[in-house]
């Protein structure tokens, strides 16, 4: 058994995401050099779970840019709802008014050019 | 659930501290108020789990802003089997995932094979023998920019928010086995990058000779 090929599987040990099958097992609990492996992961892992407290620098304007994306969003008020309803509905409108005299100059002029 | 009133810090002007389960339940009934609150007592929180997915200050700007829009239109179905705070991880893990596809897209990078250059994290010191705790996590923070996002998703999401395996799986869009494969090669390099061994530190001699 080569202990480079258990690498992946120590790594999964230290929180039982990996599950040695007897053979390895009885390898690793004899082997200094995977023993050693073993505790270099656990220590990784500590350093991992303590880094959620470890501050981070902020931008100062955080909640204000949340706060920014989120009004015109908001699903709460239905004034705003009616609102935005009156205003997709007026540039559907619009939009198809637009369409409609397009059209009718597109038959005009193929009319004439007939 | 509608019928849900406002907390009642908002008749006295200002809010207990962290009445989460209150600002919540009001959030859930449309409360606009309430959920600012939650910003305010979280936002730090999040844009951390963010920068530390994204390893960038811009695109984690960009994911917690996402991600409280999201949180905002989903509130209502908050169901509350897990806390707050890890729907609202989950979500920001959702949105950085799509970040990171976005901007891999955009340079044609491949994921997995980003951050192929490792900073130099002093190789030749022993921090088994020499370095504090402090010192350690230092370097692990600098270690876990330097790796591949797909696998930096995964350690930090399972690592250092506790996440569990099925929940990143649901949020990045892998099978729980995929995010398996991923945590333990994450773990390795992670390793091999802070505590090097001599066969590893030779083959870096060699390639720096």
């Amino acid at each position: 058994m080569r202990c480079e090929d258990l690498n992946d599987q120590l790594a999964g040990v230290i929180d039982g995401s990996a599950v040695l099958d007897r053979r390895t097992s009885r390898h690793v609990e004899s082997c200094l050099r995977c023993q050693a492996e073993l505790a270099q992961y656990r220590r990784l892992l500590r350093s991992l779970r303590q880094l959620r407290d470890e501050p981070v620098s902020v931008p100062r304007d955080l909640s204000a840019l949340i706060a920014a994306r989120l009004d015109g969003t908001a699903p709460t008020s239905p004034w705003t709802r009616r609102v935005a309803y009156a205003g997709a509905l007026a540039a559907t409108a619009a939009g198809a008014a637009g369409a409609i005299a397009l059209l009718s100059t597109r038959n005009r002029r193929l009319r004439l050019a007939s | 659930m509608s019928e849900v009133h406002p907390p009642e810090w908002r008749d006295a002007g200002k809010p207990p501290p962290g009445d989460m389960a209150a600002w919540v339940a009001a959030a859930k009934g449309g409360d606009r108020q309430a959920f600012d609150e939650i910003v305010r007592a979280t936002s730090a929180d999040t844009y951390a789990l963010a920068l530390r997915l994204t390893a960038n200050e811009e695109d984690a700007r960009d994911v917690v802003q996402e991600a409280y829009l999201r949180a905002w239109r989903g509130v209502k179905k908050f169901r509350g089997d897990a806390s707050f705070t890890t729907w609202l991880y989950r979500i920001t893990a959702n949105c950085a995932a799509t970040q990171l596809g976005k901007r891999a897209r955009h340079r044609h990078e491949d994921l997995d094979d980003m951050g192929a250059e490792l900073p130099d994290l002093h190789p030749d010191t022993d921090p088994e023998m020499r370095a504090e705790a402090s010192v350690l996590r230092g370097r692990v923070s600098e270690a876990l920019e330097a790796l591949p996002p797909r696998l930096r998703a995964v350690v930090v999401l399972r690592d250092v928010y506790d996440l569990p395996h099925d929940a990143i799986a649901a949020e990045l869009g892998i099978t729980e086995a995929a995010a398996k494969v991923r945590l333990h090669r994450a773990r390795v390099r992670l390793r091999s990058q802070l505590f090097p061994t001599r066969g590893e530190r030779g083959e870096e001699d060699a390639h720096a000779v």
